[in-house]
């Protein structure tokens, strides 16, 4: 576990070594204040914009960041050839992988708290109440989707030969099941057979991430997500990401890893 | 010499550019009756804007709906009408798009089921002055394609209906000046004085106008909207009535009934007003023998 958690330490420091963050919190926050700074007839009560823009901003930067992060993390241990000297500590490969895992995902836990602690700020100065419990459940639902992201990705940089090829990959496909992923039952129905079958098995093998997106709920004031669906949704979370782990592991342990 | 022969190209290439440029300058606006109007996002968007200036049209109707919208894989059994944007509670506009939003239906199956917990499942509208909330977008769509007329009206009925009354009367105003054969928002611009300012001169005019642009576009064959010419003609009907005009309101009367859907509904009015003018007309002098 110590082991573990001294990866994970590492991966840590690099998102606050990197300008990636604040590059996109800096234009975050900028592109949020400067739509909130603007004024609609006259109209100083209007805040829901402000909430749906800000928060769109926010899933884009933490989906780049835990992307982006992800996709280079063994890429350039092996580069750098540092991936020998951690093998030889002795480091295993699960090691290695859920070592990684853990930072990309805690990192990307530590950006995300950043950019709620802006945007309930945001939210609440002009709405003048603060549903704390809403955006704490949007902020973890949101977390626990990353955590199947970042599973994906590491699995893509076992497979895939660069960085960049992963994460454009990764993003595609996160994208994908983002905004079609729900709706591939209603396609499905419309085919004929054997693409119904087909399309109705993707349906049902991949990890639904729409549901993880509660913007709605927060951007027009609905009540909060039962807590015992949250869980069920962690559950199932950490169903997929565990099963994705346990590929890339599959991959990692018998992979060469001279360049 | 040789050695600077590409820079000096290449200087020589810019000031070309530069110079082509302060002619066309001048010249560009006279080549689309759009361009007076265009700033920094049109020019950034070039046409694509209109595609953008939809997305934020639909963006004020998801917005109006708290979230509950259907996507383009429900869009079948979702109509793409806009007028109970502008329809209160029990209004016809508002019973029809009720039945056209329940898109839903069951779940197919546990995800999806499951996945519900998760998204807005209920159809309400915005109420309680929360309607302000859609406005953002109605503007932002307008910067983008101001020959959206729906923008326009849209906005200054909810604007009029949140009190807004200068405010409604300046993107109307504007609405105006990018649309000037737009009897849609003439009609907006003369509730505005009727119900709002209490104006009848200025929405007569108005009104008036109107008709004159609706009648002109069908002379040119551009199929204008029967629905609209009937709302324009009842409402300046009602006025002429209001204002004792009882020849000019039975006149537009029978020219609504013409273009309603329901012509029916119009012809009890229609009698209403003749039995006024035969009441106000002078008796005829009684004949000598």
């Amino acid at each position: 576990m110590n082991t573990i958690l001294a990866l994970a330490g590492v991966v840590i420091k690099e998102l606050y070594r990197r300008k990636d963050f604040y590059v996109l919190f800096v234009l975050t926050a900028v592109i949020t204040l400067l739509m909130g700074s603007v004024s609609f007839f006259h109209d100083t009560g209007i805040v829901r914009y402000v909430k749906e823009i800000a928060l769109l901003l926010i899933w884009i930067a933490a989906l780049v960041i835990a992307i982006g992060t992800t996709a280079r993390q063994i890429p350039a241990e092996r580069e750098n050839r540092t991936i020998f000297p951690l093998l030889a500590k002795p480091v295993t490969r699960g090691q290695v992988i859920l070592g990684k895992f853990a930072g990309c995902w805690l990192a990307c836990g530590l950006a995300l708290m950043v950019f709620y602690v802006f945007f309930g700020v945001v939210s609440g100065s002009r709405e003048h109440y603060w549903p704390v419990l809403s955006f704490f459940q949007a902020f973890w639902l949101q977390w626990v989707m990353l955590g199947i992201v970042v599973a994906f990705v590491l699995l893509g940089s076992v497979v895939f030969a660069a960085p960049s090829s992963n994460a454009t990959i990764s993003f595609i496909v996160v994208l994908g099941i983002l905004l079609l992923g729900g709706h591939l039952n209603q396609v499905a129905l419309q085919q004929p057979e054997p693409l119904r079958s087909i399309v109705y098995g993707i349906y049902f093998l991949i990890p639904h991430l729409e549901w993880y997106d509660v913007r709605d709920l927060i951007v027009y004031d609905w009540n909060r997500v039962g807590w015992l669906d949250c869980a069920l949704a962690t559950l199932y979370a950490a169903t997929y990401a565990g099963l994705l782990l346990f590929g890339a592991w599959l991959v990692f342990r018998r992979k060469p890893l001279n360049v | 010499m040789r050695k600077h022969g590409p820079y000096l190209i290449l200087i020589l290439l810019l000031a070309s550019c530069f110079s082509l440029a302060t002619v066309l300058q001048q010249r560009a606006p006279a080549w689309t009756k759009r361009a007076q109007s265009d700033n920094v996002l049109k020019l950034v968007f070039g046409d694509g804007r209109r595609f953008f200036a939809d997305g934020f049209f639909r963006q004020a109707d998801v917005s109006f709906h708290s979230g509950f919208y259907p996507t383009i894989f429900d869009q079948a059994g979702a109509s793409q009408d806009t007028r109970h944007l502008t329809a209160k509670e029990g209004e016809p506009a508002a019973e029809e798009h009720e039945k056209q939003f329940n898109f839903l239906g069951r779940p197919r199956d546990w995800i999806e089921r499951f996945g519900r917990h998760f998204a807005v499942t209920s159809h309400t509208h915005l109420e309680g002055k929360k309607e302000r909330e859609i406005l953002p977008w109605l503007k932002m769509s307008a910067e983008l394609d101001p020959q959206k007329i729906e923008t326009y009206t849209v906005s200054a009925y909810w604007l009029r209906d949140l009190g807004k009354f200068k405010d409604a009367e300046e993107f109307l105003r504007e609405g105006l000046r990018n649309n000037p054969d737009s009897y849609e928002i003439l009609f907006e611009l003369g509730r505005l004085y009727a119900e709002n300012y209490h104006d009848p001169a200025r929405a007569r005019n108005v009104w008036e106008l109107g008709l004159r642009r609706w009648a002109e576009q069908d002379a040119a064959g551009k199929k204008p909207d029967l629905l609209q010419l009937d709302q324009i003609a009842v409402y300046l009907s009602r006025l002429e009535e209001k204002e004792g005009n009882l020849a000019r309101a039975l006149e537009l009367l029978q020219l609504a009934k013409k273009a309603s859907p329901n012509p029916a509904a119009l012809q009890p009015q229609i009698d209403e007003l003749k039995r006024k003018l035969a009441a106000r007309s002078p008796a005829p002098p009684p004949q000598s023998r």
